[in-house]
C-alpha cells in the first residue's frame, strides 16, 4: 500500500460507483477491497464508510465478524484452512498443524519473511468437500495431511512460473 | 381485530401487535431486558436476542420471545408457567455467568436492570461459572465511561446512537464469545464523532455505559477554605431532582434544591436561568441583526453542546448558521469570573464555578479551549442527588430557600429553556418586544410547544412574521441541517436540542427510559413555573438590566461579544 495507493483507491471507487445500489453492498465492497489491497486497513475502512454513507463503526463491525476479512497485511501466499464444523470433525486441525510444522510458523500469523500466511477460518460453505482449504484463492478439498507438502511445492512453483 | 388469550384472560388487539404489547394491555408484566421502547424518539430496540421474555404457547413445543412475536387468531399464551419462569431464570443466570459481580461498588448499584431482574427472579446463587470477557475500560471522555465487561449486548446504545441520533459511534464487533459493542477500530470514544449527548448512558441497562463522575472534585473544592465556590443550576434540574428522592416526575423542587446546595457548603447559589435570560437578550439581538442586515438565516440556537459538536463533525460547511452566543452555562461562567468576582470582591482565580446540568456533554463543553475554562466542574442531576445522599440530607425535610442576588433572578422565559421549544419561545418573546416595542399580548406561544421531534410554527410580531423550526434528537437535527445545506430551509430561526424531548430528558437526568409520560411531566413542571413567574420575558429581568447598565452596556456590545459569544471549529 505505498506507491500505487492512489490507483488502488481509484479502482475501489470505480467498483463502488458501478454498483446499482449502495444499500446492502458492504460485504461485496469489502471483498473487492481485500482483493485490491490484499487486506483492509483502517484507512480503507474509513474510505468505504464514507463512500457507502454508513458509520465507520458498522464497517469495522462487519469486517471483524467475518474471519475471511483481515486488517493486517498477509504473506505472498495465503493459506486459509476452513475450521467449520464439518471440516473440523474431518481433521482440519491436523491439516493446520501440518502447515505450521512444514512452513515453520504459527497459525493465524504471517511468516517473518512475508512469504506465507496461514489462517484458520470459519465455514467457507463447501462442507461436502471437507476438509477444505484455499491457497491463493484456489481450493483443495477432501484433504489428508500427506497432501500438504505437495500443495506447498505446487504453490511455490506456480509463483516462480509467474 | 385478533382475539387471543394470555394467562386465560381474553384480549382483542390489532394485527401486528406483539405478545408483549398485548400483555401490557392486560396489565400483565413480562420481564424484558434487551427490548426498549424509545418512546420520545419514536424508535424501538427489539433485537429479540436476550430471550428473557420467553413465554409458552399452548400447542407448541418451543417457547416464544414475546417482544418480537406477533399475535395470531386464537393464540393462548402463558407467561408465568413453571417452565416459562424456569427458562427465564436460566437465561438470566447465563447472563450472570460472565458478568462482573462487583454490584456493591458499581455506579448502577440499586439502579440496574440486570440486578433488578436477577432479584425479581429470586436468583440466589451463581449457577454457571462462565469465562469472563476481558476488555479495557474506556475513560478517554470527560463525559462518559465505557466498561464493556458489563455489556450484555442488548444493543440499545447502538440503536440510540445509530438510528435515533444518527451519530453511529457504536457497533457490535467481532463474533460469538468475543462480541463486544465498540467504536470503529476500537478507538477511544473521545477520538470519535461522539457528541457526548449521553443518551446511550440513559438507555444502558447496566453499568457498561456510565457518566464520568466529578463529585470528588467538587467535594475537594468545597473543602478548600481558600476557594469561593459558586454553583449554578440548569432549568431542567428543578423538575427532575425530586425523582431521585421518590417524588413524582415534574415535581418542582427549586427551593429544596437551593437549601440542599447551601448545606453542602456552596458559598453562593445562583441560577443558570439568570444566564438563560442573558442568552435570550443576546440571541434575540443577534437574530434581529441577522434579519435586518441580510445576515445568515436561519439562525440556529447554540445552547446545546452535543448539538454544537454534531454540526462541527457532520456539517462543517454550515458553521456560520448557529448563533455565536455561548450557552447559558458558559455565559454564567464568563460573567461569574468577571462581573460577579468584582461585586463579591473575590479574585477570579480563587473562584470555583460548579454547574448542575441535566447533561453529560456539558462536562465536555466546560473543557473546550476557546471557552477559557470558566466553568470548573459540571455535575449531573444524578451526581447532585448522590452528593445529597452522601451528605445525609433529608431532602423531603429541607426548607424552601431562594437563590442569591446578583445572578439569581430569572423570568419565566428562562425556565422553559429546559424543554424542547422553550429556548426559541423565550427568544421570540423578546424578539417581538424588540420589533414592536411591547410585549406580546399572550406570551405563551403554544404553537411552539409539543413533543414531536420536528415542528414548525409562525410567530407574529406586529406586521412581521417569524418562521420558526424546532428539532429535538440529532436525527431530526440532521434533517433540518440537510434542508439548510440544500437551500430548502425558509425559517428565520431554528431551535435544536440533541436529546429527544430536550434537556428534561438529558443524559444526566434521573433515568427516564425515554418514557413520554415522565418527560411530559417534567416539561409541564417547567411550563407551570413559567406561568407562575411574576415576570415572563427576559428583558424584564432587573438583574440583567443592572448587568447591562453597569457592565455590558447593551446586547451585542463589544464587551458582550468578548464575554458572551464564541466560535465553532471544523472537526
Amino acid at each position: 500500500m505505498e506507491k500505487n495507493e492512489k490507483a488502488l483507491f481509484a479502482e475501489l471507487d470505480s467498483y463502488i460507483d458501478s454498483l446499482p445500489s449502495k444499500q446492502g453492498a458492504l460485504i461485496s465492497v469489502l471483498h473487492k477491497a481485500q482483493d485490491i489491497f490484499g487486506f483492509i486497513p483502517k484507512e480503507v475502512q474509513a474510505h468505504v464508510a464514507d463512500k457507502l454513507d454508513i458509520p465507520a463503526s458498522k464497517v469495522y463491525g462487519v469486517l471483524t465478524f467475518y474471519s475471511f476479512f483481515t486488517m493486517t497485511k498477509k504473506g505472498d501466499n495465503r493459506v486459509n484452512v476452513c475450521m467449520g464444523t464439518a471440516c473440523f470433525v474431518r481433521g482440519a486441525d491436523k491439516i493446520l498443524e501440518k502447515f505450521e510444522r512444514d512452513l515453520n510458523m504459527k497459525a493465524n500469523t504471517t511468516r517473518e519473511d512475508g512469504l506465507w500466511s496461514v489462517d484458520g477460518l470459519r465455514c467457507i460453505g463447501a462442507c461436502g468437500l471437507a476438509p477444505i482449504i484455499t491457497v491463493n484463492g484456489k481450493s483443495y478439498g477432501r484433504l489428508v495431511v500427506d497432501d500438504v507438502p505437495g500443495i506447498i511445492e505446487e504453490t511455490l512453483a506456480a509463483k516462480e512460473a509467474k | 381485530m385478533i382475539n387471543i388469550k394470555i394467562n386465560n384472560l381474553a384480549v382483542q388487539v390489532e394485527p401486528g401487535t406483539t405478545i408483549l404489547q398485548a400483555a401490557r394491555k392486560l396489565g400483565i408484566n413480562i420481564p424484558t431486558l434487551c427490548y426498549f421502547n424509545m418512546e420520545s424518539a419514536g424508535c424501538e430496540n427489539a433485537p429479540g436476542s436476550c430471550r428473557v421474555c420467553m413465554v409458552e404457547l399452548e400447542g407448541r413445543a418451543n417457547l416464544l420471545p414475546a417482544c418480537v412475536s406477533t399475535v395470531w387468531e386464537g393464540m393462548s399464551i402463558h407467561t408465568n408457567t413453571p417452565r416459562a419462569i424456569k427458562t427465564r431464570r436460566t437465561v438470566v443466570e447465563l447472563f450472570l455467568s460472565n458478568h462482573p459481580k462487583d454490584c456493591l461498588v458499581c455506579d448502577r448499584n440499586k439502579n440496574c436492570e440486570l440486578q433488578t431482574l436477577a432479584a425479581d427472579l429470586g436468583i440466589r446463587e451463581s449457577k454457571f461459572d462462565g469465562k469472563m470477557a476481558r476488555h479495557e475500560k474506556d475513560t478517554s471522555s470527560l463525559s462518559l465511561m465505557r466498561d464493556p465487561e458489563k455489556c450484555i449486548l442488548c444493543r440499545r446504545c447502538e440503536t440510540m446512537c445509530n438510528d435515533v441520533q444518527t451519530v453511529g459511534v457504536y457497533s457490535a464487533v467481532h463474533r460469538s464469545l468475543e462480541t463486544v459493542v465498540s467504536t470503529a477500530f476500537n478507538e477511544p470514544v473521545a477520538d470519535t464523532t461522539c457528541t457526548f449527548c449521553g443518551q446511550c448512558v440513559s438507555v444502558c441497562p447496566t453499568g457498561a455505559l456510565i457518566q464520568a463522575n466529578n463529585t470528588e472534585d467538587v467535594w475537594a473544592a468545597l473543602a478548600d477554605p481558600t476557594k469561593t465556590v459558586v454553583v449554578q443550576t440548569a432549568p431542567a434540574i428543578r423538575v427532575a431532582l425530586g425523582e431521585e428522592f421518590g417524588m413524582a416526575p415534574g415535581t418542582i423542587v427549586t427551593g429544596k434544591m437551593i437549601a440542599g446546595l447551601r448545606r453542602l457548603g456552596f458559598n453562593h447559589v445562583y441560577d443558570t436561568n439568570f444566564a438563560a435570560d442573558l442568552t435570550v437578550m443576546e440571541e434575540a439581538h443577534e437574530l434581529l441583526d441577522r434579519i435586518n442586515n441580510g445576515g445568515r438565516l436561519p439562525m440556529l440556537t447554540s445552547c446545546c453542546p452535543a448539538w454544537v459538536k454534531f454540526i462541527e463533525h457532520q456539517f462543517p460547511s454550515l458553521l456560520d448558521v448557529p448563533s455565536t452566543c455561548k450557552s447559558p452555562m458558559e455565559m454564567f461562567g464568563s460573567i461569574a469570573k468577571t462581573y460577579l468576582a468584582q461585586k463579591l470582591n473575590v479574585n477570579p482565580k480563587d473562584m470555583v464555578v460548579v454547574s448542575i446540568m441535566p447533561c453529560l456533554a456539558k462536562k465536555y463543553e466546560a473543557a473546550r479551549d476557546e471557552l477559557g475554562g470558566n466553568t470548573d466542574y459540571v455535575l449531573t442531576t444524578r451526581e447532585l442527588a448522590a452528593m445529597f445522599r452522601e451528605a445525609g440530607l433529608n431532602f423531603h425535610a429541607l426548607p424552601d430557600e431562594n437563590f442569591d442576588p446578583l445572578m439569581g433572578e430569572s423570568t419565566g422565559a428562562a425556565v422553559i429553556f429546559g424543554t424542547t421549544g422553550g429556548v426559541i419561545e423565550a427568544t421570540a418573546r423578546t424578539a417581538v418586544y424588540a420589533l414592536t416595542g411591547k410585549n406580546p399580548e399572550n406570551v405563551e406561544f403554544t404553537q411552539l410547544r409539543g413533543t414531536d421531534n420536528i415542528r414548525e410554527a409562525t410567530v407574529k410580531a406586529g406586521d412581521a412574521e417569524l418562521k420558526i423550526g424546532i428539532a429535538n434528537g440529532l436525527g431530526s437535527a440532521r434533517k433540518m441541517l440537510e434542508a439548510i445545506r440544500d437551500g430548502k430551509s425558509e425559517y428565520h430561526a431554528i431551535e435544536i436540542m440533541a436529546c429527544p424531548g430536550g434537556c428534561v430528558a438529558g443524559g444526566g437526568q434521573p433515568y427516564h427510559g425515554n418514557a413520554q409520560s415522565i418527560i411530559k411531566e417534567r416539561a409541564a413542571g417547567l411550563y407551570s413555573s413559567d406561568k407562575n413567574a411574576p415576570k415572563r420575558c427576559a428583558h424584564e429581568n432587573a438583574e440583567i438590566k443592572k448587568l447591562y447598565d453597569e457592565f455590558l452596556e447593551k446586547p451585542g456590545s463589544q464587551k458582550a461579544h468578548d464575554l458572551l459569544h464564541t466560535k465553532y471549529v471544523k472537526r
